[in-house]
């Protein structure tokens, strides 16, 4: 445990890319293969299902530092972040509390945190109160993250195949192969594992036969199910006029919609289905549907597509299939008010040899006959995404302005030569997402919190609010914002300061604060703000210090970690879609809301209102 | 909690004696001003006459100039109005002073900034006895723990030395009077050259004068063109969080920059400075030395300033103690503002590490 605390404790303190590798690559190198199966598990950003309740970690450790509920509560806030809090407040020596002996990380998560669920409170707490006394405040910070399910670290999986590369002397992507589902959270990793992780090309030659590198990942997947690395799609910013100019003509590309769905890859190997969606995660039972459809594929056969809601012939918003992720059980109902459908756009693998490297349109043929061929009942459960043919950039431009009609986000465009590469890479080919320009709406920074991690401690969550009605001029917001600032202090009448408020919630105060009673049917009631939407990101670090030091110059009150501010800022707030909500109290809810700018030259008044975004629906 | 016959109690100028006649601290300009110490944020311009500590008056001078000072050895008596004055070691910066006040058998003590822990730069703090005792709180919560002194200046001496094995030079990022000298205290000069930023210097001098041991500093200015880059490869460089984006610090572009305060305690500020290394070095009392300060002077009755004033001053009453902040108590904005312009301007500018324009405290 130590050697990795110090392992996390140097790359966190460094920023560079090349000596946070050297880092990973000496700790490989040298770490026994079972305590570095779980170190390349987590760098890479596997998390074990939490171990302890945080509710439970957070009470004992302020039992064990004699602090009162609200001031851990303030220290919390302060820090944004629960381990470290914890790791902070604790007394350096725990009272009648025996240290565990230390042992390698391998030692510590299969012997002490993974046994921690099966115990009841009092052993729990006995054996986590042990566990903190045996380490320094850096492990036990590392610690309560691992116990907590919340590790995570400044290093991307990137850089932990590189370094693994390095030690294993073989290329990156073969490594990235390797790695697929390696962070599953329902396996463990073994020291057999990340032996296979860094096994040298040449030595994997031996029972194989063929391309090295090829076979060698085919023999790892035949066991496993293993999917590919996703090929990832690029951005492009190009205006059409210059298409022409830098992706040549579209006869070159292959043009599909880009559904706003859940990327997948199906793999039909052995006789089993394996569904895995681009975390990594194996998600095959969430989806009956599909998996009842995919007992049509051919043996040795990987799909690469999008799995959609999918009603009346076309694909349901997003926040559908949000809502049925979210069931633990999947009930008929559910199956039937949210039918998935996977619409396959690549073909992978085919009689179980690796297609990647074929060119694009030849794979897209392959899976056309593949799909077409496949029996009626089960294409209602796996369909082709279909291709979209134009005869200019210039036309189609203008079919995607169907896309919000279509319920999709743009288009992909697609080499017809290119390799199916692996993650974010060009050196294949390319794929690029030409999405349409997300709605936009003028609105007003009424409520901020403080954020996590590297933005602890700066107001970076804000809560954006549109008028009820827009108001008439900049009098009548004026006079609508007196009222709600007048409303805000009798809150914060004399009974009541801010420690105190800790008690409340953010999300009960939220809905009363700014909206100021009116009485019903009275025309000449002044516009209220009403809160619509959260972002935290679009902001650059100092806009962000802008804003945050405007926050704490306007707060009209504070509910625990949240102030309601003084409306005096307007944004751009963009995003990808929006629908009819119950559950919020605007009736609206957007899908990926972030800000877009700040609007430092539009006046209050001339924010939009809650009849702009109906008009969006 | 403000009572008629308070002996210190909150104006728009800054924190008034209605007996004595005189402000401490005062963020506008009044007649007669006691000065805690000479950071911007507590000594400013404008004022006809200071009163100061002897040790304080050198650094005082360097950055306020031809100022009307008078100046008191600590615990030397002074009388002002109907008042008796004194000013006793805070520990915080050379010649830093809490401020006794005493009037027909009442006490109050007003801390300006303090730290309990030894500091080998300045007095070590002094624990007064009084009624009433008005406190800062920059660091009042319980996750700010100081690490010795011994253990931080190891880690800042090896890294140091690790950077010059490694022939790149080491950038120390702090507050340019009070911690940039504490730092030089404690820096092992065997291991390089010190090299330290013009804003540094003139206090350097100021603490020598006053018999603070510091080791040989260096200039930019003092040093050749090929002197400066065999120095640079070693070189420990001490300069201000404002200038390691400026030109003056490119001729080290290969430095290793650090930072070092009290905020580098946790690790969101760390990551979001963008420092190689964040150093827990702070001149400010954490949280247990605020509580044993406070215990210290026997007060039943706190007042908490600049800070976490409403953290402490719930705690403080949770603890058995009269307490309250300047801010909770007058609830007036405009007030409040004067009162977060003045004194928690130094710890807002030191939460955006790096980002200092005036604020040179923590």
């Amino acid at each position: 445990m130590n050697r990795f605390a110090e392992l996390f404790d140097a790359l966190d303190a460094t920023t560079a890319t090349n000596d946070k590798v050297a880092l990973l690559r000496d700790y490989f190198a040298v770490t026994p293969h079972a305590d570095a199966a779980w170190a390349a598990y987590f760098l890479a950003g596997g998390k074990p299902r939490q171990t302890v309740r945080t509710a439970e970690l957070r009470s004992w450790a302020q039992q064990v530092a004699g602090l009162p509920d609200w001031l851990f509560e303030e220290c919390y806030q302060a820090v944004g972040d629960l381990a470290e809090t914890i790791a902070l407040v604790l007394p350096a020596a725990l009272p009648d509390v025996q240290p565990l002996e230390e042992t390698g990380l391998a030692g510590w998560i299969s012997e002490r945190l993974l046994p921690l669920r099966a115990m009841d409170e009092g052993q729990r707490r006995a054996q986590v109160l042990a566990s903190w006394a045996s380490l320094d405040a850096r492990g036990r910070f590392l610690l309560t993250k691992l116990i907590g399910g919340g590790f995570r670290v400044g290093v991307s999986k990137l850089l932990v195949q590189r370094a693994l590369a390095e030690v294993a002397g073989v290329d990156a992507k073969l490594v990235a192969e390797r790695m697929m589902g390696y962070v599953d959270a329902s396996r463990a990793p073994t020291a057999e594992a990340f032996v296979r992780l860094i096994v040298p090309a040449s030595a994997a030659i031996k029972t194989l036969t063929g391309d090295d590198a090829g076979a060698d990942a085919a023999g790892t997947r035949a066991i496993s199910g293993q999917p590919y690395p996703f090929f990832l799609a690029h951005a492009i910013q190009t205006p059409v006029a210059e298409f022409d100019q830098v992706l040549g003509p579209v006869s070159e590309w292959l043009v599909e919609w880009k559904y706003d769905g859940i990327r997948a890859q199906i793999v039909r190997r052995g006789g089993q289905t394996f569904i895995w969606s681009r975390g990594e995660e194996l998600v095959s039972d969430r989806f009956p549907e599909l998996l009842a459809a995919a007992n049509h594929l051919p043996d040795g056969c990987v799909l690469d597509g999008e799995i959609l809601v999918w009603r009346d012939d076309r694909p349901a918003p997003f926040a559908l299939l949000q809502t049925r992720i979210a069931r633990k059980t999947l009930s008929k109902r559910v199956l039937a008010d949210a039918p998935v459908r996977f619409l396959a756009y690549d073909l992978l693998e085919r009689d179980g040899t690796d297609l990647r490297p074929v060119p694009q349109a030849e794979r897209r043929q392959q899976l056309e006959s593949l799909i077409t061929g496949l029996a009626s009942d089960s294409q209602s459960g796996i369909g082709l995404s279909p291709l979209v043919v134009a005869g200019s950039w210039a036309a189609l431009a203008a079919l995607r302005e169907q896309s919000r009609a279509r319920g999709v986000e743009g288009f992909m465009l697609k080499a017809r030569s290119a390799a199916y590469g692996s993650g974010r890479t060009k050196a294949d080919g390319v794929w690029w997402k030409w999405k349409i320009e997300p709605m936009s709406v003028d609105c007003v920074l009424v409520y901020a919190q403080a954020g996590h991690g590297r933005r602890a401690s700066l107001y970076t969550d804000y809560t954006f609010a549109v008028w009820s009605q827009p108001p008439r001029d900049a009098t009548e917001a004026a006079a609508a914002i007196e009222v709600l600032v007048a409303l805000a202090a009798a809150k914060a009448g004399p009974s009541r300061d801010a420690s105190d408020a800790n008690e409340t919630g953010a999300q009960d105060t939220e809905a009363d604060t700014t909206a100021p009673p009116s009485p019903a049917g009275d025309s000449t009631a002044l516009p209220q703000l009403v809160p619509f939407a959260k972002a935290y990101s679009g902001l650059t670090d100092e806009e962000f210090k802008r804003v945050d030091a405007v926050i704490r110059k306007t707060t009209l009150n504070r509910f625990g970690p949240v102030r309601a501010v003084r409306p005096t800022l307007v944004f751009e707030l963009g995003f990808e879609g929006i629908a009819e909500s119950k559950r919020h109290k605007s009736g609206v809810a957007v899908r990926f809301p972030r800000m877009l700018r700040i609007r430092d030259d539009k006046p209050l008044h001339e924010a939009n209102s809650l009849t702009d975004l109906q008009a969006l629906l | 909690m403000a009572r008629d016959d308070d002996l210190i109690v909150l104006r728009p100028e800054g924190l008034y004696c209605p007996p004595g006649d005189f402000y401490i601290d005062p963020w506008r300009p009044v007649t007669r001003a006691v000065i805690t110490h000479a950071h911007a944020d507590h000594a400013r311009t404008g004022h006809q006459h200071y009163l100061a500590s002897d040790a304080g008056a050198g650094v005082l001078r360097a950055r306020l100039g031809d100022i009307s000072l008078t100046t008191l050895g600590y615990s030397e008596r002074f009388r002002a109005g109907d008042t008796e004055v004194s000013l006793h070691p805070a520990g915080h910066v050379l010649g830093s002073a809490q401020v006794r006040v005493a009037h027909r058998g009442r006490v109050w003590v007003a801390s300006g900034d303090y730290k309990v822990a030894p500091d080998p730069t300045c007095s070590a703090f002094e624990p007064v006895r009084c009624d009433t005792f008005i406190t800062e709180s920059t660091f009042g919560l319980p996750v700010y723990r100081w690490p010795s002194d011994a253990i931080v200046f190891n880690q800042i001496n090896a890294w140091w030395a690790a950077n010059a094995a490694a022939g790149r030079a080491t950038m120390l990022a702090c507050y340019s009077f009070g911690k940039a000298q504490r730092i030089l205290a404690g820096l092992d000069a065997s291991i390089g050259p010190i090299i330290v930023h013009g804003a540094v210097e003139p206090l350097n001098q100021a603490y020598r004068a006053a018999g603070v041991a510091l080791p040989a500093t260096r200039q930019v200015s003092d040093l050749s063109g090929s002197a400066l880059r065999e120095a640079t490869g070693r070189a420990m460089v001490i300069c201000p969080p404002s200038s390691t984006a400026t030109p003056w610090a490119r001729r080290f572009r290969d430095a290793n920059v650090g930072f070092a305060s009290g905020w580098m305690q946790l690790r969101g500020a760390r990551r979001r400075g963008g420092y190689d290394r964040g150093f827990v070095l702070s001149d400010h009392a954490d949280w247990p030395g605020l509580q044993q300060a406070i215990a210290a002077t026997g007060a039943a009755r706190v007042i908490v300033t600049h800070g976490y004033e409403a953290v402490m001053t719930r705690w403080l009453t949770e603890q058995g103690l009269e307490a309250g902040s300047f801010r909770t108590e007058y609830g007036d904005d405009t007030k409040d503002d004067a009162v977060a312009g003045a004194t928690t301007g130094d710890a807002a500018t030191e939460r955006v590490a790096g980002d200092t324009t005036g604020g040179e405290a923590a």
